[in-house]
């Protein structure tokens, strides 16, 4: 128990400086909601290292820390509801146990932004925001899939060790 | 033992690709026709229909504060100011294309790009 305390602790400070790295690299595209998604390499190492309820914890806790630290409250919600979406899709693909890492990550990659791109149009209530989505879902299959590489070489490099 | 990807691996995230694929072709091809005015709204209210073939700066009221400054110019529309703290709107770039939109979400202001066939125009400024 006080070892899985201790890595929670340590996961959540590493996911909170990957957020601190990226929003200190200017990476606006024209589009909105465009972002590499560092801490979710945590996220999904977190998934395959310890367990599902651990990544969830570790998701919302860093998102809320690093909203009230580096964003507002409206970068709060965006990311609450892509992280959790993407959370679930992870999930789920998972526990087919059909799919390796990368599978899990891209697809969750997708459904972040997808989740984003749901609350955005809610917020405003004009679903022509969708006119953005192929922009959005593309850019969330790249980033998930480059995470996704990082995240399986940490994973076999940490095997055995939580 | 350490494998990376498998063959479900490979048909899931090919497919992906195949409709994301084909998904960014057609936005690429038929995404693109050129709007005629930009149609301002604010939490779903409209607010204001402005001819993209008129530059001028469009300010944007709510309450009694300018929150958002619009400015269309050379038949785009651009959101120059915003008072927001995280200034996406802002640094989106100028939209001139049928459906294309601006979204402020703190102030919940839209702006989007319509056709105008049927669009009022209000001269007002």
């Amino acid at each position: 128990m006080k070892r899985k305390t201790a890595y929670l602790g340590m996961f959540l400070a590493l996911a909170l400086i990957c957020s601190y790295i990226e929003s200190l690299i200017p990476f606006h595209f024209g589009v909105p909601g465009i972002k590499l998604g560092l801490a979710n390499v945590i996220v999904v190492v977190m998934l395959y290292g310890m367990g599902a309820r651990e990544a969830l914890l570790l998701s919302i806790l860093r998102i809320l820390l690093a909203g009230f630290l580096f964003g507002n409250p409206f970068s709060i919600i965006y990311s609450l509801s892509g992280g959790i979406l993407s959370y679930f899709v992870m999930l789920l693909l998972k526990n087919t146990q059909k799919f390796h890492v990368i599978s899990v990550s891209t697809a969750g990659g997708i459904f972040h932004n997808l989740g984003q791109l749901l609350v955005a149009s809610a917020v405003v209530e004009n679903y022509n925001l969708f006119y953005y989505a192929p922009v959005l879902l593309v850019s969330g299959f790249i980033t998930g899939f480059l995470i996704g590489n990082v995240a399986q070489e940490v994973i076999f490099r940490l095997k055995g060790r939580f | 033992m350490k494998k990376r990807l498998g063959k479900n691996d490979g048909i899931l995230l090919g497919t992906i690709f195949l409709v994301l694929a084909v998904g960014a072709v057609w936005f690429y091809f038929f995404g693109g026709e050129k709007g005629i005015v930009a149609e301002v709204t604010i939490d779903g209210q409209h607010y204001g229909t402005y001819s993209l073939k008129e530059d001028r700066d469009v300010k944007i009221i709510i309450g009694e504060k300018v929150t958002n400054i619009l400015r269309i110019h050379n038949g785009e529309a651009d959101m120059t100011e915003a008072d927001c703290p995280d200034q996406l709107c802002v640094r989106q770039r100028a939209v001139s294309k049928q459906k294309q939109t601006i979204v402020c979400l703190p102030n919940r202001v839209v702006v989007e790009v319509i056709g105008g066939e049927d669009a009022e125009l209000d001269s007002i400024t």
